[in-house]
């Protein structure tokens, strides 16, 4: 059931949150063990909070617009005195003593925490299987991955454990994952949503973000979550967008620019099947009224190399605190030193570390202007090409990954590969835009395929109006 | 003007000095910054560093350095906070979050009393670090059982402010600091007691021979604590430098910690052992852009700097800036203007302020004080007896020439003073002919001695100068 609906049903009376969080648990302990998309199950504080709901509705109370709905989290965002891994052994154990700004929010809405999901440690990672406490598998198919870092965020939704989740987004991780999983994925505007009580990852990158089985759905969810945060000084000082209420606007006259460079003319390795739903999309666009012509963001083929310079380097900054004085596990040894070698040694896994090591290189004195400082040119060349693009159009589209879901074990064993799966997501978060993955067909496999609606900085409306109509058209595709 | 005992030899020195601003809150968050209490109590998810909080910068630092740049005569700019990344458990986040390429002041000059400019390269922010406390050991690291991490401290706003090898003696250096501190304090952005720590100093010093241009290799000294280290810092390290270079030795670029009890220097790491602290802009936060409006609105919020006050002390009193330093470093030169406003002698209202005034000023009235130095200047108090009225008006006040009645100091006739000269003259024959015959130096040897005969005769009452015109009119008669 949509979470609207839910919401709707348990504020009128017609459904318990209890009843709403009890079929969710069935569902979780159903294929859980399967799936391992959680971290932590809250199953009896998620039950206690749909008694006091219910509770509240029967005195007569009015709820939030999220009454009774069940949402996961990606265990990279901050629960008061509730385990916060970033799926990391070195945060095993770390109970925060306050709450995400996005968990407060949620909480005054009235919607019920069920669980922590799994993602890629420090959602470092495609494919959720860098997680320390085993990879979660694609609910479509278990042979395959999710997608990630947000994979337990993606495969929780597409299992139907939850109808919402939150994931975080630093370069495609909320998007890919939803196109992996065949659900609706929304990387906001970088400063809609408060970073405050998200665990960094890259500062200037990361986005938290909803994903839902429905557009509506993750609309709501995002202007729920939205809103200037004083706590955070890169929030953005705007009222939370109101998307809902232009949902169903159409897209009479829109201009829509399809990404050439991320479209097969620029990159190797899209498959030729998201091609094709790439081509439909355009299809139903032109059919609901859009203008749909081939745009150019001809520097967004550099952004892969650039992202991997920039993450890196301030993932090396941001990882750097632990070091097992203050928090977490700590392995001891001789001196001072050795104690914070020998803690993040055993602490990190195989990827966090590699990426601490690029982006120390990358920020070391002789090495800083070659790597990060051209890096960050490279950024604002992409920032002025989507501008440039942004002139002609109201939206771009492309493809969210280059391929269907793939094994668990495919990539692991090769990095660039693994990169690869965000090519056509990074830009969007190097430039700070909006951007969105919806489920679109299937490819031969039979696995989802997501196509990437793009927006310039604060268009988040015209984004999820074009959503919209590509998801009445993936109706009617399936059909 | 070589006043280092180091012969053919000049020091170059430059200081960075560390002071912790004064606001309410730390510099990125809501927890009180507040010197004392309990470990670990002024501290919130921020200044522990806990994964997923963030910065907020306090604007009211912003602003205290602001003031600060402008009492500095830097150029005020855009600025952008960088991260300067290390490991060290008093640092929580294991990044100090400083300002690097774009530092908030920079390119000013502060003034010596002596007039001379030190240049002020920059005045950034950055936040402190916690407190390390080693247990066992005699409190050293490598012997302590287990240590305490206090992060009070952490994240308290400081400005660093970096001078120009602009200094050449360790009297220079002291100098400096004494006027920096005396300019933090007087705009209020700083408490600046060396003794609680929140005001710093690191000192890099090389020495070059007399003439040369170039300067020599340099080594930063850490740990210092007061002024009198300071001094001592300098004068050590300077020595050790030159004794190396003279011994046929090179200087190698050094971080030195300074021993107080033993009073040297040692080395803490070399050139090639230094951090590289992979400085990049701070992603969490915003650039600081600050108005030219607020700026101008701080400059105009400023209150008289040590130096204008110096100079127009000076001007008041005819003496020279250097001569009225002191008056403004006891921030007396308020009281002393308005004293010299009532007519009091201006010479005499430095005397007293330098000499006597040193716990402050009391009960004591520029009215009093303007009365005070007219009576000494009619003669009617000798300076001793000026001393004492006016340890008694700095105790409880009063009118001074009632006080100098109660001490009985009336001053003495004339007529009764040349009979008592006279008298002394008989008595010592010999010495009066010494004082007639003589020459400078023994007619000053043997004044001396006439006039301290007449001041025990009199118990301190007569006047010495006085004393002195009876004693010239005698020796001409």
């Amino acid at each position: 059931m949509k979470a609207v609906e839910i919401a709707k049903k348990v504020a009128s009376g017609e459904l318990t949150a209890r009843s709403v969080v009890e079929q969710h648990l069935e569902n979780i302990k159903n294929l859980e063990t399967e799936v391992n998309a959680f971290n932590i199950v809250t199953t009896e504080k998620a039950l206690e909070d749909a008694d006091q709901i219910d509770a509240r509705i029967a005195s007569g109370e009015t709820l939030g617009p999220l009454a009774g709905v069940p949402i996961a989290v990606k265990d990279n965002l901050c629960t008061r005195g509730l385990e916060t891994t970033c799926s990391s052994k070195i945060l095993e154990g770390w109970k925060p003593p306050y709450n995400a700004t996005v968990i407060d929010k949620l909480k005054r809405a009235d919607a019920i925490l069920i669980g922590k999901t799994n993602c890629d440690e420090f959602a470092m990672g495609s494919s959720t299987e860098n997680s320390a406490f085993g990879p979660t598998r694609n609910p479509h198919n278990l042979e395959l991955v999710p997608g990630g870092s947000s994979g337990g965020s993606a495969a929780a939704v597409a299992a139907g454990f939850s109808p919402l989740a939150l994931g975080s987004d630093t370069g495609g991780s909320i998007r890919q994952p939803a196109a992996l999983c065949g659900v609706v994925g929304v990387k906001p505007t970088y400063g809609r949503v408060s970073r405050y009580g998200l665990v960094a990852f890259a500062s200037s990158l990361d986005q938290i973000g909803p994903f839902a089985k429905t557009v509506s759905d993750a609309a709501l969810t995002l202007e729920i979550i939205s809103g200037y945060d004083p706590r955070d000084s890169t929030s953005i000082s705007e009222n939370s967008p109101e998307i809902t209420k232009v949902l169903d606007e159409g897209i009479e006259g829109m201009r829509i620019g399809v990404i050439e460079e991320l479209s097969g003319k620029g990159l190797d390795g899209i498959s030729e099947d998201v091609l094709l739903r790439v081509e439909e999309a355009t299809k139903v666009f032109s059919k609901a009224g859009a203008i749909v012509e081939p745009a150019s963001v001809p520097a967004s083929i550099y952004g892969l190399s650039a992202y991997y310079v920039i993450a890196p380097a301030e993932a090396s900054s941001n990882l750097a605190r632990y070091d097992g004085i203050r928090f977490g596990p700590r392995t001891e040894a001789a001196t001072t030193a050795e104690t914070m070698t020998a803690t993040r040694t055993k602490g990190f896994g195989d990827e966090v570390k590699r990426r601490i090591m690029l982006g120390t290189y990358a920020l070391s004195a002789g090495y800083y202007d070659a790597y990060y400082g051209k890096s960050q040119k490279v950024r604002t060349l992409i920032m002025n090409d989507f501008a440039k693009a942004y002139e002609k159009f109201d939206i771009l589209i492309s493809p969210t990954a280059p391929t269907t879901a793939f094994p668990l074990g495919e990539k692991t064993t090769d990095p660039m590969q693994m990169y690869l799966q965000d090519v056509c997501t990074i830009p969007s978060n190097l430039a700070g835009h909006p951007a969105m993955s919806v489920p679109f067909g299937l490819g031969k496999d039979g696995m989802p395929i997501g196509v990437q609606i793009l927006a310039p900085a604060l268009a988040e409306q015209n984004m999820f109006r074009a959503a919209r109509v590509l998801e009445l058209g993936n109706g009617e595709i399936s059909e | 003007m070589n006043d280092s005992p180091l012969n053919g030899w000049e020091m170059v020195i430059g200081l960075e000095v560390h002071a912790e601003l004064a606001t309410k809150t730390k510099m990125f968050s809501s927890a009180l910054n507040s010197f004392g209490g309990a470990p670990n109590s002024n501290t919130d998810p921020v200044s522990l560093g806990l994964p997923g909080s963030l910065p907020v910068l306090n604007e009211k630092a912003v602003e205290l350095a602001i003031r600060v740049g402008l009492a500095l005569n830097c150029q005020v700019q855009n600025s952008v906070f960088a991260r300067k990344n290390y490991f060290y458990p008093d640092m929580p986040k294991a990044y100090q979050i400083s300002q690097f390429d774009l530092p908030i002041n920079k390119d000013g000059w502060l003034e010596l009393p002596d007039g001379r400019r030190i240049g002020i390269e920059r005045a950034h922010l950055e936040e402190d670090t916690g407190k390390i406390t080693h247990i066992g050991g005699g409190g050293r690291i490598h012997e302590a059982s287990y240590s305490l991490i206090d992060y009070n401290r952490s994240g308290v706003p400081l400005i660093e402010i970096v001078g120009a090898p602009d200094l050449r003696s360790s009297e220079d250096a002291k100098e400096y600091v004494s006027e920096l501190r005396s300019i933090l304090v007087t705009i209020g952005a700083s408490d600046g007691k060396m003794e609680e720590g929140s005001l710093r100093v690191d000192c890099n010093v090389s020495v070059r021979r007399e003439g040369i241009e170039e300067f020599g290799t340099r080594c930063e000294i850490k740990n210092i604590n007061s002024l009198r280290s300071l001094g001592r810092a300098i004068e050590y390290e300077a020595r050790r430098q030159v004794d190396l270079i003279e011994s046929g030795q090179e200087v190698e670029q050094q971080t030195r910690h300074w021993d107080e009890a033993e009073g040297r220097t040692h080395k803490l790491r070399s050139k090639e052992e230094a951090f590289d602290y992979r400085y990049f802009p701070e992603p969490d936060l915003v650039p600081v852009d600050p108005s030219s409006e607020w700026v101008q609105e701080i400059s105009d919020s400023l209150p008289p700097l040590p130096r204008d006050r110096r100079h127009e002390l000076a001007k008041a009193t005819g003496v020279d800036p250097t001569e009225a330093s002191l008056v403004v470093q006891r921030n007396l030169d308020g009281f002393a203007l308005k004293t010299i406003s009532l007519q009091a002698d201006p010479s005499r209202v430095l005397v007293h302020i330098e000499n006597n005034l040193a716990e402050g000023i009391g009960e004591l009235t520029p009215e009093a004080f303007a009365s005070l130095t007219m009576m000494e200047i009619n003669g009617e108090l000798t300076a001793t007896q000026a001393k004492t009225v006016l340890a008694d008006l700095v105790e409880a006040g009063g009118n001074p020439h009632e006080i100098a009645a109660n001490h009985g100091f009336e001053s003495m006739d004339n007529s009764e003073l040349e009979e008592i000269v006279g008298q002394i003259i008989a008595e010592n024959s010999d010495d009066w002919d010494a004082f007639i015959n003589g020459d400078e130096t023994e007619k000053k040897k043997k004044s001396g001695f006439f006039v301290g005969l007449v001041m025990k005769e009199t118990k301190g009452q007569a006047d010495g100068k006085i004393v002195n015109q009876i004693l010239t009119a005698k020796a001409e008669s």
